[in-house]
């Protein structure tokens, strides 16, 4: 992998958004050490290494078939890794010849279509899993519905109905408040989001995401949409052909991605040729910061169509070549005029987005400004 | 690390997750032991054969009796299965696709003959027709009883039908006709396949209804066979040729039903088929209907009513009519249930963790479930009598012989109940914090139940009208409805014999229409 992800505790990457203040770095709530899994031939996780403090949100992104829901089994316990181990709150629940079966692992999970009972009322499947020596009484398990209800966000008479007579984003929001019930430490949320239409997937995102702060319930979310892991998640790490590629800060992650791929994965980039020399690459668009670089010389430079704005009195010009209308933006295809005295990086095209429909007609010329630093990886 | 392995890590492995887990071994063991006993009937025949010796077998096979009862069963599947086919699939698209009057009434109408068991039509034809007899009237009572096992698929398969794809067809330039032959019927070619499968079956192993219009096939002369010389090499020989005859109607309709996709492609949901106006076909279509159903349902109704009516009060003979509906409910619910436990472990093992060793399990009881009546009694016969000598003609044994012969009905139910419950919610109760077992019982087996109580109430049925196997096995003095009746027909009491054809078949419509229906919702309605 090209960047290795934490070991054990001590991150040296930046920490997350909302770790608890007074957060002692040695509170890592799960970890997982090089673990391998295969199915048949197939190895689909190939030593992955992951270290998850309590608390937060982590985002487990990539694209399908990167085995990131073998990751997240594996972690429930519905599955058992070929090597490496998993320790959740201090026990090894995996690893060695140690494997703690699913049910005694107190780990919430909400499957991709919240896998409701459909046999069983909305209260009952919320009530499945209730401790019975800690509600004896029926009045009590009803109260602990209730109010597991109101978590999400329910009305108490949803214990009534049927899962059949709910809508997808009730019904994982019931699928939550049944997995909240036990008060898991860890709770595993597999793609819960992605049967949802587009409306209904941001607002069910949000209440979940709301309810999961609000018990303080450490989380990971599978997901394979970049934009969802970005917006959910504390921290964001990125899965492909079974490594980590990168874990961090979703806005590090983001502006500062480990390598092209991971760049291209988790959002539009622009790249372009460029001589770096210390800090500065010189490209088709000018001169670029780029910070602590890892290379030098020919590099490829990354950077994010937002990053390059239209203004009058930019520095670069390019002609309009196509644009694309997407109603509040719209994105433009560029050929970059070449600065004076660097002919042998003439013509390079670009895509970026802007808002203004008609400034952008085919044809016309355009100023451009480069905003913030690119990254650089090696060409 | 192995970069190597790059993209394929494909979906296929993710699909495969939980299932690649092995098995617990208790149920393996199970599954497995259940397999073999279902085994045992194949194995009776194979070792029978080889014990009688290659000789003495050539010179039992090769006679001028095994030719004629050869060329009878021949003659009569040639000529059945076709016809099965054209009715069944003629009935469907009449009942299902045009605008017959009453076309939900005969739907259900057509379905119906499916519960009067083939020696109840026969015995009912031969009231009728009193000299019917041969190949002529073996095949009018088949073709009867049997149609409906390709009606009933097929009417699924056309309901289910996308018409958008007889739109495409149309816009294509076909016209109605072409349309039908090259879309339509291509579609219903599992249903034809599968159907003439159970119909050809069916005719090897039917007993009753041929016998009683003396028409000689290869059960009718095993069991002629053993009831004179009781265990003899002869019976054996033609139950291996029987058996022989059995295993390549099963190679021949896998051949030809090859493994051609025919499910629909693309999303969405199918819109509801259109009904084509008959126009002057309408009153042609509607006397066919009607004959068919008059021809299948009417006349062993009316057969058997007429027989009642002659008969008086006299043949309601309460007090034995009373035993022998216990004997039968006794046996019906005891198969059903030991042959549902009994299924259970292989459906699982068939759902939950597909591979060679669940393939093999299921191409035995597929195999299995080809052998009729005649052979699995004889084989279980054989068995009792030259190693368990004390359980020979007991309750066990005829149990036993029920689950060896109705396993695959249980299976099938089984299998697709099981399929309906998704390994997430196993996986999410045990998130929960319940245990596997608990897990089974409060998820798996909860959401199976009705799958279970349909295949039980299947089997059920087949005990309820299954005649061979419990005329050798059952304990003398025990009758079952089936037994009973064949009993006094064969003793000429049609009357006396008319109060247990009533209830058998009052006791299978219901089932029947249990099955109509589930065929019905198979196709989403």
């Amino acid at each position: 992998m090209t960047v290795s992800p934490t070991p054990v505790p001590a991150p040296s990457r930046p920490a997350a958004r909302s770790v608890p203040a007074g957060d002692p770095a040695s509170n890592s709530h799960l970890v997982i050490d090089n673990v391998t899994k295969s199915f048949g031939d197939v190895q689909v996780l190939h030593g992955v290494s992951l270290s998850v403090h309590r608390g937060i949100t982590t985002a487990i992104v990539g694209p399908s078939g990167s085995g990131k829901t073998t990751l997240l089994r594996l972690i429930a316990g519905f599955e058992a890794p070929d090597s490496g181990s998993i320790v959740l709150a201090d026990e090894v629940v995996a690893g060695g010849t140690r494997l703690v079966p699913a049910h005694r692992r107190n780990v919430g999970y909400v499957a991709q279509d919240g896998a409701l009972f459909p046999h069983l009322s909305v209260g009952r499947n919320i009530a499945f899993g209730l401790d019975r020596k800690k509600f004896r009484s029926r009045a009590a398990a009803e109260a602990r519905v209730a109010e597991l209800l109101q978590m999400v966000s329910l009305e108490p008479a949803y214990a009534r109905r049927r899962p059949d007579e709910l809508s997808g984003g009730q019904q994982q929001r019931v699928a939550l408040a049944r997995a909240l019930a036990r008060e898991p430490e860890l709770m595993l949320l597999d793609e819960p989001f992605s049967a949802l239409d587009a409306g209904l997937r941001v607002a069910t995102r949000k209440a979940v995401a709301r309810t999961l702060a609000e018990a303080g319930v450490t989380a990971i979310l599978v997901t394979h949409d970049q934009g969802e892991a970005l917006s959910f998640a504390d921290q964001v790490a990125v899965m492909r052909r079974g490594e980590l590629a990168q874990v961090g800060n979703p806005f590090v992650v983001y502006t500062r991605p480990s390598d092209r791929e991971t760049a291209e994965f988790l959002g539009d980039a622009v790249i372009l040729e460029a001589d770096l020399k210390g800090s500065l690459a010189t490209c088709a668009l000018g001169g670029i910061p780029v910070r602590r670089p890892t290379c030098q010389g020919k590099v490829h430079l990354m950077l994010r169509p937002e990053q390059i704005r239209i203004a009058t009195d930019g520095p670069i010009a390019g002609t309009v070549l196509e644009t694309d209308f997407f109603g509040p933006e719209i994105t433009v295809r560029l050929r970059l005029h070449p600065p004076a005295g660097a002919d042998q990086l003439h013509g390079e095209t670009i895509t970026i987005r802007h808002w203004n429909a008609s400034l952008a007609q085919p044809g016309t010329e355009l100023r451009l400004r480069v905003i913030g630093e690119g990254v650089a990886f090696p060409a | 690390m192995t970069p190597a392995a790059g993209t394929s890590v494909s979906r296929r492995a993710g699909a495969a997750a939980g299932r690649r887990r092995r098995p617990p071994l208790p149920v393996v063991a199970a599954a497995a032991a259940v397999t073999l006993g279902t085994l045992i009937p194949l194995g009776f025949v194979v070792v029978m054969t080889v014990a009688t010796g290659w000789e003495t077998a050539v010179k039992l096979i090769v006679r001028p009796r095994v030719g004629e009862l050869l060329a009878n069963t021949v003659a009569l599947v040639v000529l059945t299965v076709p016809l099965c086919i054209v009715i069944g699939i003629a009935a469907a698209w009449l009942v299902e696709r045009t605008r017959l009057p009453g076309a939900r009434f005969w739907s259900l109408v057509l379905a119906a003959p499916l519960a009067v068991p083939a020696f109840v039509n026969s015995y009912a034809w031969v009231g009728v027709i009193p000299s019917l007899s041969g190949v002529g009237g073996g095949t009018l009572v088949s073709v009867l009883s049997y149609y409906p096992l390709v009606y009933i698929p097929a009417a699924a398969a056309l309901r289910r039908f996308d018409p958008a794809l007889e739109e495409s067809a149309a816009s294509l330039g076909l016209g109605r006709w072409r349309t039908f032959r090259r879309v339509v019927l291509p579609q219903l070619w599992l249903p034809i396949t599968g159907g003439s499968l159970l119909v050809g079956l069916h005719l090897l192993a039917e007993f009753g209804a041929f016998s009683m219009i003396r028409f000689n096939t290869f059960t009718t002369a095993i069991m002629e066979q053993y009831q004179s010389t009781f265990n003899g090499a002869a019976a054996n020989m033609l139950a291996s040729v029987l058996v022989l005859l059995c295993l390549l109607m099963l190679l021949l309709e896998s051949r030809i039903r090859g493994n051609a996709r025919y499910a629909r492609l693309g999303s969405g949901a199918a819109g509801k088929p259109a009904a084509l106006p008959l126009g002057r076909y309408r009153l042609p279509a509607l006397a066919a209907v009607a004959a068919l159903a008059v021809l299948a349902l009417g006349v062993p109704l009316g057969s058997v009513l007429r027989w009642l009516y002659a008969g008086g009060t006299e043949v309601w003979n309460w007090p034995v009519i009373g035993q022998t509906l216990l004997q039968t409910l006794g046996f019906g619910v005891a198969g059903a249930l030991v042959t549902v436990v009994l299924a259970f472990p292989v459906a699982w093992l068939a759902v939950r963790h597909p591979g060679r060793f669940t393939k093999l399990l299921e191409g035995t009881n597929y195999i299995t479930s080809s052998l009729p009546g005649i052979v699995v009694a004889l084989a279980f016969v054989t068995v009792t009598i030259s190693l368990v000598r004390p359980l020979y003609q007991t309750v066990p044994v005829v149990i036993a012989a029920y689950v060896v012969l109705f396993l695959p009905r249980a299976l099938v139910n089984l299998r697709s109940g099981l399929a309906q419950v998704p390994h997430e919610l196993e996986e999410t109760a045990q998130s929960l914090g319940r245990p596997p077992l608990t897990v089974f019982f409060r998820v798996t087996l909860r959401l199976t139940a009705p799958a279970a109580a349909g295949g039980a109430a299947l089997v059920f049925l087949g005990i309820a009208n299954e005649l061979t196997a419990t005329l050798l096995l059952a304990p003398t003095g025990v009758n079952t409805l089936a037994t009973r009746f064949w009993t006094l027909s064969s003793e000429i009491d049609y009357s006396g014999a008319a109060p247990y054809a009533l209830i058998l078949i009052l006791l299978s419509l219901p089932l029947t229409y249990l099955l109509y229906t589930q065929s019905r919702k198979a196709a989403g309605q």
